[in-house]
């Protein structure tokens, strides 16, 4: 479904990304695993079109996106849960929602996405009126995937779920994110510090360091990887 | 209820208010407070125009003045040198100002923040500086003089409370178009942008389109409103368009409130009604005019009218639901990554 071939990405002249590869398959869940500025947000934004790579290639859906604008990445139906869940804090849940279907045009469809997110996540329903600012962490992070899924992606890039939330929280959202995925099929690309989280609900993961693919394996491997479990696992 | 009479009833404060701005010339026929009501109308327009920028996208402009020049001088040099008629010297004023927008936005757009806001500050002085130095062709410190009162499709527009009618014809105009723009697609666009930038690209929002638009669309206004200004005064000269305008209109927007409609329409009214009132203690009233900002920034840091509604659901003079937030459109929001 989606794949990076050997993606060079500089910043000026730094050179963040040195040759990344990676695939995300048909319904897959896979984790996007390293420390900070190891490249994992580079990644991201090179997916996105954020920043456009110097040389290699995204193929999305078969079809090459690289360079691409965002709308038009938005529109092949890739949706991100942006790190720190990014609201628009004046806005209310709803219309947060609403933001999420700028691309589409089905007014009726989108209606109908808007019931089905307040299933999957109530709070979208019992804070639609609310300013989105005024939320908890955790109910951000229920609107900012809700408001991700009205784009009605096929591909959900979820970039630090985990992030300045309670434990307890983590899990509700990793249980969510396996829902998701096995509901609807959706492919999702977990990025990641929490490697153990992440490697728990993923069927394969990559480790990045400093903008290279240093270990490529399933998320069992992965979790016995003597390696891993030293630097990333917090097992001695 | 048919849905007119629900409407009109709805609007019915705002149409009690126009009905009385179109009145009140005849009930108070003094010429002085007729020309101030001009002057208020043509920084109604200028505070709309800003507004865009500064309260609904939140791209922190504030060489403003520049724009108002541009479109004061090509009003004026079409209709004294090459003899074109008012209304198309009034539209070309809004067009050439607005290409200036563009010229200007697409550079500097990728700027964030005080960047901007310096790049506009610096367009602001170079259109100064051009005014006050090409004498051929703008007349340097003298600036133009005998601009022609304006023709507008046979209607000469010869007295004070003409024009202040046709002024009042403009800004409602303005104010109308501009709430019809806010209140589209477009305008949560630029809601959104003001939000959260990054989120916005995120949904697919064409942040640097948008960013142009808006910036086109201001500068087009800014210039309607020189042209307005200069077949008022009938001579120009650069020094009305210095900095110091443009941040009697950042003063506006602090005072009346951003991001809605109503705010710049008061901001404009009291601050430039409040010069004119203290007339009598005239070496004082720049004074006041501080200490009613202070004052302002104190107990109402959004401004007299800013912060009652962000949502999306604006209505013509908007009164959605009241919100209590202490955001601040003129501050930019969360710093870029």
């Amino acid at each position: 479904m989606l794949q990076l071939n050997d993606v060079h990405t500089w910043y000026g002249s730094v050179h963040a990304l040195r040759g990344v590869s990676l695939t995300v398959g048909e319904g897959e869940i896979v984790s996007l695993l390293g420390g900070n500025a190891c490249g994992k947000s580079t990644t991201m934004k090179t997916i996105l079109g954020w920043v456009k790579p110097r040389s290699g290639e995204v193929i999305f859906g078969g079809q090459r996106i690289t360079g691409k604008r965002p709308p038009q990445i938005v529109d092949a139906g890739i949706a991100p849960v942006l790190e720190r869940r990014r609201m628009f804090p004046q806005l209310t849940v709803r219309e947060n929602l609403m933001m999420g279907a700028w691309r589409r045009r089905d007014t009726a469809g989108i209606a109908k996405d808007i019931d089905k997110m307040a299933e999957i996540f109530p709070v979208t329903a019992s804070r639609a009126g609310q300013a989105a600012g005024t939320l908890s962490g955790g109910e951000q992070q229920m609107v900012a995937m809700a408001r991700a899924l009205m784009a009605r992606p096929k591909l959900l890039i979820m970039d630090e779920p985990s992030m300045g939330l309670s434990p307890k929280f983590v899990r509700t959202i990793f249980d969510l994110i396996i829902e998701l995925n096995r509901r609807e099929g959706l492919s999702i690309l977990v990025v990641e510090q929490n490697a153990n989280m992440a490697l728990s609900i993923a069927s394969r993961g990559y480790v990045l360091q400093t903008g290279e693919v240093v270990i490529a394996d399933t998320a069992d491997a992965l979790l016995n990887n003597p390696q891993m479990q030293k630097a990333y696992l917090g097992i001695a | 209820m048919p849905q007119i009479v629900k409407d009109t009833l709805e609007n019915s404060p705002m149409i009690l208010f126009l009905a009385a701005l179109v009145i009140a010339p005849f009930v108070i026929p003094n010429q002085y407070i007729v020309q101030i009501m001009v002057f208020i109308g043509i920084y109604v327009i200028l505070a709309q125009s800003l507004n865009l920028l500064n309260g609904y996208i939140g791209l922190i402009a504030i060489g403003h003045a520049g724009f108002y020049g541009i479109g004061a001088y090509t009003s004026a040099k079409l209709t004294v040198d090459a003899g074109l008629p008012f209304e198309l010297a009034f539209l070309c004023a809004g067009l050439v100002a607005g290409a200036f927008g563009w010229a200007l936005g697409r550079p500097t757009l990728r700027l964030e923040g005080i960047y901007l806001a310096l790049a506009t500050l610096g367009f602001n002085l170079i259109v100064w500086l051009v005014l006050l130095n090409w004498n051929s062709f703008t007349g340097g410190p003298l600036g133009i003089k005998g601009i022609p009162r304006p023709t507008i499709l046979g209607w000469e527009v010869d007295t004070r409370t003409e024009y202040y009618f046709f002024i009042l014809a403009v800004v409602v105009t303005v104010v109308f178009t501009m709430a019809r723009l806010v209140n589209s697609r477009f305008g949560r666009a630029l809601v959104a942008i003001r939000e959260d930038q990054l989120a916005a690209a995120a949904m697919g929002v064409d942040v640097t389109r948008y960013k142009v638009q808006a910036f086109v669309i201001s500068a087009f206004y800014a210039g309607i409103a020189g042209a307005c200004y200069a077949h008022f005064v009938r001579y120009i000269s650069p020094d009305s368009f210095t900095m110091l305008e443009s941040f009697i209109l950042l003063a506006i927007l602090a005072l009346g409130g951003s991001g809605n409609m109503i705010g710049p329409i008061v901001g404009a009214a009291i601050l430039i009604a409040i010069p004119e009132l203290f007339r009598a203690v005239a070496e004082y009233r720049m004074l006041l005019y501080g200490l009613v900002l202070i004052i302002i920034m104190q107990v109402r840091p959004q401004g007299l009218f800013g912060g009652h509604h962000y949502n999306l659901h604006l209505r013509l003079f908007d009164r959605g639901p009241r919100r209590t937030y202490r955001g601040d459109a003129f501050l930019p929001s969360e710093a870029e990554q």
